[in-house]
């Protein structure tokens, strides 16, 4: 009776069955005291925590709160002014991220990594094709039939709700959401472990955001992906994460399970800043 | 000095004034020549040097007459084509140059030069050991298009971060249904680093690969030099369901009937009127001098027949 | 000791000693708002606890500590985990989320969904997240949904537009759809007619006879008469915190750390 319903004509759901776990497991990455001085400015400041595969991580907090800073530090974009951030590797070694050579980051950040930026524009070369945004991760790690590279970029259009016929379109000729799903696919296609995705959803229309953050559960759910988002937007960071770090002036004042944060907050400046949310 | 000139001071002096051998002083040719092992050595790494100022403007062949005065010697013989012919403006003052600075002996014979300075070209005849080189360079960085910051192209060289390489060859496929690339077209030297063979058409890469004479290349106002020694593979960059591959053309050469080679058009008329000739014009000489004709040939136009023709003399 | 623990496991699911809670309000002068002290009890397999006592008097808080949604100020919280124990009240957030995957679940006074996710799939989700297959775990949830009454026309349209009646009948049926082994019912009666609180009534008899722990708010007299085996009054545990809290008047100004 109600097959209708079911599958069939459904849009992309964001229901899939998460991954397994496995509370014996090993976490992906490690922080340890992570700090950040611009000059005797405080960047971050002896930053701490582990992620494991799977976990999603929202860093909140408001301009200027280190946020960016901290993530910047974690993903090697930016050298920390002292700490370690250590990551298990493919082979279940664990290695000091500062410490690979320039070849294996860059490997790394091509194939075990994705860094979603807020704005489309810096994680997208907008002068090429989508197909060719799409496939330049794959290119890289010496895929070589064009076909093939072809028919999986197609393929990621599509898991981001982007039509594949828009397929030799340049970004430039898409709307604000299309780019940053674009950017999604370019940054999965190499079936990463462990995104960064710093405001993925800032800039876009409430309409736009939805579907995006829809898209975004769905496919860290369904690729296990192990996730750190900083946002600044709570909503964004209960509907997308399992556990929070809230940051003030470069510090962690509060962490832990993102329900608990949102609806049990413990420090001051936490509780003021779930109470300064606008109710719709 | 006011009103006097070059010609004037060399009679006074009965020489042209004391220029070292080749132009250049030697602790410049050790310099260059130092840039130009470092290259050998890394075959298709771009070896920064300290380029000098030569009386020509850049553009005109700096970098390659740089390399080729750092290296020849008074006896060598030297040849020097511009797209591919002896007798165009560049090839000829550059000739001239060494000529008089140098003082070494000249040639448009392929098979005769120990030192070949090119632009655009490699000439047909195969060339052979003891033989060098050396293309004139206007932009060494086959990234620059793609990533402007020279910082980053370094570093991906440095890490064989060359995925950005194909995405220029798949735009090609997308937009085109082929790889456009007709010129300059991108190569992997010796499995590692990926070099523009400067602007000479894709139909001389071939030519590259396992060469048996030594290939130098200068930039001079982007002062680099590198280098494929002899023997190195050089391979195009490809696909592999679209695989490398040269220009192909529909005719022989108008003049000496010649297939397989590169051919320039040439415009006869202002009613469209025109023709392909050879653009090596001493390959395209020297087959007219062993009797084969094209189908424009002065006196298959009065009557005999011509190479691409079925009933073609051999000579 | 191994067969005591699984046995515990298997007929105690969870077990509070000694837990207490209090707000502290950062934004009106650090005030302490004690909800509730000395809360002890055992939740038995098979049975459905009722949370007793007035509104306010910290039902809800008590429900959310058991969820792991509200931090304890002290205390064990020990909920069954595969074959042991955990003290959620000291678990790490990942331990809490596999807790509520396999043991605990929640059917929450109000609906928080995704957008743009359609009712079917929000019932399905709580299923499709303890690995039931994306076509079968909707199927259920459409059967669900239907005995609950609510009309088809609005299983692909998302839940935020909703009648309360509506919504909660959504957040029933993907509560109840699971098979965890305690179940925590935030007054899902609250805003359902005659009809549609027999049918939730049944689904907890159902609960019971699969040997599910429930523990519930109810103010339906009524609904509470059918279905609960034991009465927990809350009131006592919020006497006592309040009793407590006047023990720290004599600490006023100091932080609450040094108690």
């Amino acid at each position: 009776m109600n097959k209708a319903h079911t599958s069939d004509h459904l849009p992309k759901s964001s229901l899939v069955p998460p991954r397994p776990m496995d509370l014996s497991e090993k976490p992906l990455l490690q922080v340890r005291s992570v700090s950040k001085y611009y000059g005797r400015r405080v960047g971050c400041e002896d930053i701490s925590f582990d992620l494991w595969p799977g976990e999603v991580l929202a860093i909140v907090g408001e301009s200027g709160s280190g946020k960016t800073t901290l993530l910047d530090c974690i993903s090697t974009r930016m050298t920390p002014t002292s700490g370690m951030v250590n990551y298990r590797m493919r082979d279940g070694t664990m290695r000091e991220v500062f410490r690979l050579g320039e070849a294996e980051k860059r490997f790394l950040m091509r194939t075990d990594w994705g860094f979603v930026h807020q704005n489309p524009a810096d994680g997208l070369r907008m002068t090429v094709s989508a197909g060719a945004n799409v496939g330049e991760r794959l290119m890289a790690i010496g895929k070589r039939h064009y076909g093939d590279i072809r028919e999986t970029a197609a393929d990621w259009l599509e898991q981001v709700e982007i039509a594949r016929d828009r397929i030799d379109d340049q970004p430039r000729a898409f709307s604000g959401g299309m780019r940053q799903r674009l950017q999604i696919a370019r940054n999965l296609v190499t079936g990463p472990r462990l995104v960064f995705m710093d405001e993925p959803t800032g800039g876009l229309d409430v309409s736009v955001q939805a579907r995006l953050l829809d898209l975004l559960r769905g496919l860290v759910a369904e690729l296990g992906l192990a996730a750190i988002v900083v946002t600044h937007d709570l909503a964004v960071a209960r509907l997308l994460s399992h556990r929070m770090v809230v940051m003030k002036e470069g510090r962690v004042i509060e962490t832990g399970l993102t329900d608990r944060v949102l609806d049990d907050p413990q420090a001051p400046y936490t509780q003021l800043l779930i109470s300064s949310i606008l109710q719709v | 000095m006011t009103s006097a000139t070059l010609h004037d001071i060399e009679a006074q002096q009965g020489a042209i004034a004391d220029y070292n051998f080749a132009y250049l002083d030697e602790q410049t040719k050790r310099m260059i020549r130092r840039a130009i092992l470092k290259g050998i050595a890394i075959p298709g790494y771009q070896v920064p040097f300290a380029s000098r100022e030569m009386p020509m403007p850049y553009g005109w062949g700096t970098g390659g007459v740089q390399v080729t005065a750092s290296i020849i010697g008074p006896d060598d013989t030297l040849k020097v084509i511009d797209q591919g012919a002896d007798d165009t403006t560049n090839a000829v003052s550059i000739r001239a140059f060494f000529a008089r600075m140098a003082k070494v002996r000249t040639t448009t014979h392929t098979a005769e030069a120990t030192v070949i300075q090119t632009r655009h070209r490699i000439p047909e005849e195969p060339l052979h050991e003891g033989q060098v080189i050396v293309f004139q360079v206007p932009i060494p960085e086959p990234l620059r298009f793609l990533e402007p910051r020279e910082t980053e192209t370094r570093k991906m060289h440095a890490v064989e971060d060359y995925g950005l390489m194909h995405v220029k060859l798949y735009e090609d496929i997308a937009q085109k249904g082929h790889i456009a690339t007709n010129y300059a077209y991108p190569v992997k030297v010796k499995g590692r680093y990926i070099m523009d063979p400067s602007p000479t058409p894709k139909f001389d890469n071939p030519k590259m690969h396992r060469s048996e004479a030594l290939q130098l290349y200068g930039a001079g106002r982007e002062m680099r030099i590198y280098a494929i020694p002899p023997y190195t593979d050089v391979v195009s960059l490809d696909f592999e369901d679209y695989p490398f591959e040269i220009q192909h053309f529909e005719e022989p050469c108008a003049l000496c009937g010649g297939t397989d080679v590169f051919l320039d058009e040439v415009i006869l008329d202002d009613q469209g009127g025109r023709m392909f000739v050879c653009s090596d014009s001493d390959y395209c000489e020297d087959r007219r001098a062993h009797g084969h004709r094209g189908s424009l040939s002065p006196d298959i136009l009065d009557g005999a027949s011509a190479d691409g023709d079925k009933e073609g003399t051999e000579a | 000791m191994p067969d005591t623990i699984s046995s515990i496991v298997k007929t105690t699911p969870v077990l509070m000693t000694d837990v207490a809670k209090n707000f502290v309000m950062h934004l009106r002068g650090s005030v302490t708002i004690p909800v509730v002290s000395g809360v002890n009890f055992a939740l038995r397999a098979g049975e459905c606890a009722v949370l007793g006592g007035p509104s306010g008097v910290g039902k809800s808080s008590i429900l959310k500590m058991i969820y792991g949604n509200y931090s304890a100020d002290c205390g064990q919280i020990m909920v069954a985990y595969r074959d042991t124990m955990i003290d959620i009240a000291k678990a790490e957030p990942r331990t809490v989320l596999a807790i509520r995957r396999e043991t605990v679940g929640y059917v929450s006074q109000f609906l928080r969904a995704m957008p743009r996710v359609p009712a079917l799939d929000v019932a399905a989700e709580a299923l499709v997240g303890q690995g039931e297959g994306l076509a079968e775990a909707r199927l259920k949830a459409g059967e669900m949904l239907a005995r609950l009454n609510l009309p088809e026309t609005l299983w692909q349209l998302p839940p935020a537009t909703f009648s309360g009646g509506e919504q909660q009948r959504v957040n029933i049926a993907r509560g109840f759809l699971t098979d965890h082994p305690v179940l925590l019912l935030d007054e899902p009666t609250a805003s359902l007619d005659a009809a549609n609180r027999a049918v939730v009534i049944d689904l907890i008899r159902e609960k019971k006879k699969k040997g599910v722990a429930m523990l519930g708010i109810f103010h339906d007299e009524d609904v509470r008469e059918q279905i609960a085996d034991a009465i927990i009054d809350v009131a006592h545990f919020a006497e006592r915190a309040k009793r407590k809290g006047q023990s720290q008047g004599a600490m006023v100004g100091r932080p609450l750390e040094l108690t």
